[in-house]
């Protein structure tokens, strides 16, 4: 299963095409298999981020045909949910995370999709973006791309937008963020086939972001996170995040304290997989 | 040796570093770094979004919203929708209940009896699985099913229209004002679908606290197994007590005030609590009111019976199997003439006097532990074998119910009054939530402490509320 996880290499494809048809990119968007809970022998695993209500578990049925509750209110997901599909000979593991506003605070929710977008190393993460409320949405999304150089942004309720006359220039964001905007409207499936192309071309490694990140103000704290993530760097090569982990730690974030100490960080990185499995395991327990 | 460990790095070093580095950023870093993330938010906002230059166009959501969460209309308009809600299904629910009990009852039932006859089945293997089993399982299908199929489609639709966080907005400063997180008014809402669902869903609630509260009151939300009982006893005993025309939305309102009773309880135990036991400041929050969109209804009815109905109806099935196994067992066990079940009933009963109920009620509490949607099954078959008014079929086993009327026929010759309606509605919205809500608080809460206060002080609290209300009754209406 590790041999699989190749995350740069784009032919990447040991799955047996069994599926035919349904497996064959030229047969777009068809080419998008649902699985359901079936979720054995994944290429790739995305996270599905986002504020609450922006309609992250319309994007999670859509994306694996489960029937996930969804509920007009936020607060709906408190646990995590997963899914798997297959896209384009690739087979994909999804997990809803709760929604949350920011990732800096420490209730149990937050914390769920924090330590799973940092410890669990999803290879895509998803950011569901509510299109009509932008500016509070890309609170939520700038955390995350100081946390991961892999995601997607899904520009979800284009239609509600439209309808109160905002216009959106996803180009103009892409580019400002780093990272790919796919403008959808999830509960009319509109967008799944270009957000599963964007998906697959950032975890193939087709599309290299460059994600935004946080530009600060005071000299001091640039000094600061830079000697900090240098030194984190040096201690732990495998981390890819060293400047959030500076960052949280200048934050005097208990967690991360622990996990540099105890020398989970470096561990997480290199074993991967046992990290997800006993994150799981932790997540479930609570 | 020297050079390695100076270019080693060692996570005691970072630690190290870390701690006078905080010392360099200063104490507001947390609230600097906040502020840089708003202030690039708002300009990547700023650049890529085009706002329309006419003036705010007349905005239809904020109309409703200020007049759904108004001061004047707010609860009156809640009750109302929670009133029409319950109309249309005590009304429409009336028929296909007839109709299924009809068929699983009425032709199935003799079909298997026939069956087992033929084939030479024992007496009691026959009264077991058929009288026992069979029977129990069959009158919560059609018993349940019905109201569920109406109700649950149109609390989906409710909430999927973006009502939900509107009442939650509503009931956010009276939890504040107990003492309680606004959060849980959200915990609630998901209670009334189901309590286990409401306790997990109290995770979003940062303070330990306020948690815990919201846990402990979560059993005040009435819940999926407990509607249908309330529906069904106030549709026999309230409704009838005015016209015809009116009986429907009669008692429609006596379910809404048992719904609006058990929120007001549980403002109360907050309160109680945030006082003794959990004190503490309380927390604010920001709650989001998500804009209305229009539900999709095919889907909804979808969702709504594959994630409700038929969940709660498997679980009142799974449950009520051993439950009609066990009534019939006790029934059915002899000692010197008089079976195990009537012993127990003689025992309750001095206590179910006193509380305006009956032993025979309390009973089918204790069986009902598991699932809270057996009690009203449970309850009509001890009863027939109480009061013997059995249908011939022995003891333990309900007979053929053809209508609602029937169900009341055998209550009422088991000595029940309005007193009693009144009562077991009211013990049936305050008493000990059921063993998987149980479970849930004790995996929420880690702790015996928390979940034993969590089960006991309803059930306390059900006594309570149910000996006064006896007592005074009695006092005002002297049989």
């Amino acid at each position: 299963m590790k041999d699989e996880k190749v995350m740069t290499s784009p032919t990447t494809t040991n799955a047996p095409a069994t599926s035919g048809c349904a497996s064959c990119p030229a047969h777009n968007p068809g080419n998008l298999l649902k699985l359901g809970i079936d979720m054995t022998d994944w290429d790739y695993v995305v996270a599905l981020a986002g504020n609450p209500n922006t309609g992250k578990s319309t994007v999670f049925n859509a994306l694996t045909g489960l029937r996930q509750h969804t509920g007009n209110w936020p607060g709906k997901t408190v646990a995590r949910a997963e899914g798997g599909f297959s896209y384009a000979d690739n087979r994909y593991k999804l997990v809803d995370l709760p929604g949350t506003y920011s990732l800096l605070s420490t209730s149990l929710d937050e914390e769920v999709a924090r330590d799973f977008i940092l410890f669990g190393q999803p290879d895509v993460t998803i950011i569901v973006v509510d299109a009509t409320r932008l500016e509070r949405n890309l609170n939520l999304t700038l955390q995350v791309l100081e946390i991961t150089d892999r995601a997607v942004v899904c520009l979800n309720l284009m239609d509600e937008a439209k309808r109160r006359g905002l216009t959106v220039n996803e180009r103009r964001l892409a580019r400002d963020l780093g990272v790919p905007v796919v403008p959808a409207i999830a509960r009319q499936k509109e967008g799944i086939p270009a957000l599963l192309k964007a998906i697959h071309e950032v975890a193939t490694g087709e599309t290299v972001c460059k994600p935004h990140r946080i530009k600060s103000g005071s000299s001091a704290i640039k000094n600061a996170i830079d000697e900090l993530s240098a030194q984190i760097e040096s201690a732990f090569p495998n981390v890819p995040n060293a400047r959030w982990v500076a960052l949280r730690l200048l934050d005097g974030d208990q967690r991360i304290a622990e996990a540099v100490q105890s020398g989970a960080l470096g561990n997480l990185s290199s074993q991967e997989e046992d990290a997800i499995q006993d994150l799981a395991i932790q997540l479930e327990a609570r | 040796m020297t050079t390695i460990s100076q270019n080693e790095i060692t996570p005691d070093d970072i630690m190290a570093s870390v701690e006078s580095l905080r010392w360099q950023v200063g104490r507001d870093f947390h609230d600097k770094l906040m502020e840089d993330i708003y202030t690039d938010a708002t300009k990547l906002a700023d650049r890529a979004v085009t706002r329309p230059d006419e003036k705010a166009r007349f905005d239809l959501d904020h109309t409703i919203d200020r007049i759904v969460t108004s001061r004047i209309w707010g609860f009156p308009l809640m009750i109302l929708m929670l009133a029409v809600v319950f109309w249309l299904t005590i009304t429409g629910a009336n028929y296909p209940s007839q109709f299924l009990a009809d068929i699983l009852i009425g032709t199935i039932y003799p079909i298997l009896k026939e069956f087992a006859a033929a084939i030479g089945m024992p007496w009691w293997l026959d009264g077991f699985l058929i009288d026992g089993i069979y029977l129990a399982t069959a009158w919560v299908i059609s018993v349940m099913l019905p109201p569920m199929m109406i109700f649950f489609p149109l609390f989906t639709l409710l909430e999927d229209f973006g009502y939900l966080p509107r009442v939650a907005f509503n009931l956010d400063n009276a939890y504040r004002k107990a003492g309680a997180h606004g959060k849980q008014s959200l915990s609630m809402m998901m209670g009334f679908g189901c309590n286990a669902a409401g306790v997990i869903s109290t995770r979003v609630i940062d303070s330990p606290r306020e948690r815990l509260i919201a846990i402990i009151t979560n059993n005040f939300a009435l819940c999926n197994g407990r509607w249908p009982t309330q529906i069904l006893i106030a549709t026999l005993f309230i409704g009838v007590l005015v016209p015809p025309y009116l009986a429907g939305i009669v008692s429609a309102l006596a379910v809404v005030s048992i719904a609006v009773l058990g929120v007001f309880i549980s403002f109360a135990i907050s309160w109680g609590l945030s006082r003794s036991v959990l004190r503490g400041e309380v927390s604010t929050f920001s709650l989001e009111l998500p804009p209305y969109r229009p539900p999709q209804v095919l889907q909804t009815i979808y969702t709504s019976i594959i994630d409700r109905t038929l969940p709660v109806l498997w679980r009142a099935i799974l449950f009520a199997i051993p439950a009609g196994a066990v009534i019939w067992l006790v029934s059915n066990i002899q000692i010197d003439g008089t079976s195990l079940a009537e012993y127990i009933i003689d025992a309750l009963n001095p206590i179910g006097i006193i509380l305006g109920l009956n032993g025979v009620i309390l009973l089918a509490y204790i069986v009902a532990i598991p699932a809270n949607e057996i009690v009203v099954p449970t309850i009509l078959m001890l009863t027939v074998l109480v009061t013997g008014s059995s249908g011939g079929e022995g003891a333990g086993v309900m007979f053929e119910l053809d209508s609602l009327m029937d169900t009341k026929a055998i209550l009422t010759a088991g000595g029940w009054t309005l007193l009693t309606a009144v009562c077991v509605m009211l013990f049936s919205l305050i008493h000990n939530p059921c063993s998987t809500t149980i479970y849930t608080i004790y995996k929420e809460t880690g702790s015996k402490r928390w979940t034993a206060l969590a089960s006991l002080l309803p059930l306390l609290l059900g006594f309570i509320v149910t000996f006064f209300v006896a007592q005074i009754w009695r006092l005002l209406f002297p049989a």
